[in-house]
């Protein structure tokens, strides 16, 4: 063999290596789906789609399975959590890059890094053993007495405050997704020039007006990003909420009721599937979750995408 | 051995006095006293780290933004110490406007740009604040550009544009003075020209400073001229003295290209 011939060689080989770590990122997504898709289809088969994700029970007994009850668990929690995460990771990354003295600076990003560190068993455990038994004798209780009194919203907080519910759970999947969100949004912010807030400074604007008006609007799409990275994550999250939400198949109007998520059933529910539709119908359920992920991510781009073009 | 010139009280518009500054251990600007004339342009000029910028940002103490500085010595404007612990930065800053090497539109409209400041100012009736936005415009000669894109975004304009853009937000507050930090650094030789027409006309109404590293351009537009070395003001005097017969033989060295 020339050696001409071997440095092409060598070329060819490289390419075809390179294109196979490639490749397996696009073999494992189809494969994953195919997968569920082919799990699922006797359930698919059996309850169809828009019957499947608006019935309401779930019923192993008498193989009735319907998802709406999962679907409700999941989008109320991870709307809740993302209405509690927002503000409170938007004023961290506020705090930490337009107001925070310098020797505090390090020390609160390792917190928050620490933070987004701490495996999700642990905040179960902390959310079942610390956070529910405050949640049930005190701020839920409180929260009765106070919103609770207001028409309409107080159904919110109806029934037995036990602590185990919703609102625990939500609580729990803020603080979990609070540091992605947190150190994105911080990132973010960094990135606006300092010459641009110093014009703003340099009309007479104020700290705040500073930050409402340039670095906010320069990094929204940004914040944004995060913000949809850290739904992505409250989506799929099972363990922290396993512990907190009761894993009660029902769609709850008050917050302190129990509920279930989809990954909280799935994670529960495979050692109990005797039955093929019961395998089936959890399998239906992963891949409604994959699906939902998969849209939230390719919608975020796409509107990231609008928002960037001139 | 420095050579400065004191000007008459009545021309005086900002008078320095014994200004130092320092950040950290670094002392960036030393004991300078200088005199700003009312409706003029006043260059200043120095090599590279000479402190002329940061001596330009003691002016809206745009240094206060940061930890760790230390004024010496006093800025004096209508009597008043812009240096006193007791003055309100905010309002400082809405009467002396900064415009930067590179051009900082905001991430709005050209209309809400050139509003924003007004709108800081207390100003909402929106009849007023299209009429001093329509004017500030005119005013730096970018009205006639921009008039059918009012709008639409800032950052879609040329570089020029937007320059004149952030001239026209600067004059839109009416501040007393403008400081100019390497305005046309970033430009092309159109737009320097079209910036440097534009500055030699607002000294009817406002006063300028301006931070050079264009000699040609501190020539052409100023009537005053600052040299500084290190940190220190070597000379102060009319522009044609400075470039024609300075004293200080540091200065001529530098102007005619020796060092710098």
């Amino acid at each position: 063999m020339s050696k001409q011939n071997l440095t092409d060689y060598k070329d060819t080989l490289f390419r075809v290596i390179t294109f196979g770590a490639a490749m397996v990122v696009l073999v494992v997504i189809v494969g994953i789906f195919v997968s569920l898709v082919e799990q699922s289809l006797p359930a698919i088969r059996k309850f169809g789609f828009f019957h499947f994700i608006t019935t309401p029970i779930w019923d192993p007994v008498h193989e009735v399975f319907g998802a709406a009850s999962s679907l409700y668990g999941t989008i109320v929690t991870t709307v809740l959590a993302m209405a509690i995460a927002i503000p409170v990771s938007i004023g961290i990354a506020i705090f930490m890059t337009e107001l925070c003295p310098n020797f505090l600076k390090g020390a609160m990003g390792t917190a928050i890094e620490l933070l987004a560190a701490i495996p999700s068993i642990i905040y179960g455990m902390w959310g079942l053993f610390t956070l529910a038994p405050i949640m049930g004798n005190t701020v839920e209780p409180f929260l009765q007495h106070t919103i609770g009194k207001i028409p309409y919203l107080g159904s919110l907080f109806s029934g037995t405050p036990l602590g185990i519910d919703i609102l625990t759970a939500s609580t729990v999947l803020s603080i979990m997704i609070i540091p992605f969100m947190a150190s994105i949004a911080r990132d973010t912010f960094m990135l606006t020039p300092q010459v641009l807030r110093e014009s703003a400074y340099g009309i007479g604007a104020t700290r705040w007006e500073v930050i409402r008006n340039v670095v906010l609007p320069y990094s929204k799409g940004g914040v944004f990003g995060g913000m949809v990275i850290a739904m992505g994550r409250a989506l799929g999250e099972t363990m922290a909420v396993a512990f907190v939400l009761g894993n009660k198949h029902q769609i709850a109007h008050s917050l302190l009721d129990a509920s279930a998520t989809i990954t909280v059933t799935l994670a529960n529910e495979f050692t109990e599937a005797d039955s093929n539709m019961y395998m089936a119908s959890l399998f239906y359920l992963a891949l409604i979750l994959f699906v939902m992920s998969f849209l939230t991510l390719a919608a975020a781009k796409f509107i990231l995408k609008e928002r960037s073009a001139p | 051995m420095n050579k400065t010139i004191k000007l008459a009280n009545d021309r005086v518009l900002i008078r320095v006095q014994n200004l130092s500054f320092s950040y950290g251990h670094v002392r960036a600007v030393k004991d300078i006293s200088m005199d700003v004339a009312k409706n003029s342009v006043t260059a200043l000029i120095g090599p590279s780290g000479c402190g002329k910028t940061t001596f330009l940002r003691c002016f809206n103490r745009m240094h206060d933004l940061y930890p760790g500085n230390c004024y010496e010595g006093k800025i004096l404007m209508g009597g008043r110490n812009l240096l006193g612990k007791d003055v309100d930065i905010t309002e400082l800053r809405a009467g002396i406007g900064m415009v930067f090497q590179k051009p900082t539109p905001f991430p709005m409209s050209v209309f809400d740009n050139i509003a924003y400041g007004l709108k800081l100012k207390g100003i909402r009736n929106q009849t007023e604040l299209s009429h001093r936005v329509e004017s500030a415009l005119k005013h730096a000669a970018l009205w006639d550009e921009v008039k059918d894109r009012l709008k639409s975004g800032a950052s879609g304009l040329s570089g020029g544009q937007q320059q004149r853009l952030v001239i026209a937000r600067a004059l839109a507050v009416e501040p007393k003075v403008i400081l100019f930090d390497e305005p046309t650094s970033a430009l092309d030789p159109i737009s320097t020209s079209k910036i440097e027409e534009l500055i030699f006309r607002l000294k009817e109404e406002i006063t300028v400073i301006i931070v050079t590293h264009n000699m040609q351009q501190a020539a052409r537009i100023s009537d005053y001229t600052a040299f500084m070395y290190v940190g220190e003001l070597i000379e102060f005097n009319e522009t044609d003295v400075i470039f024609t017969n300075p004293d200080v033989k540091l200065t001529e060295e530098y102007i005619t290209g020796r060092f710098g």
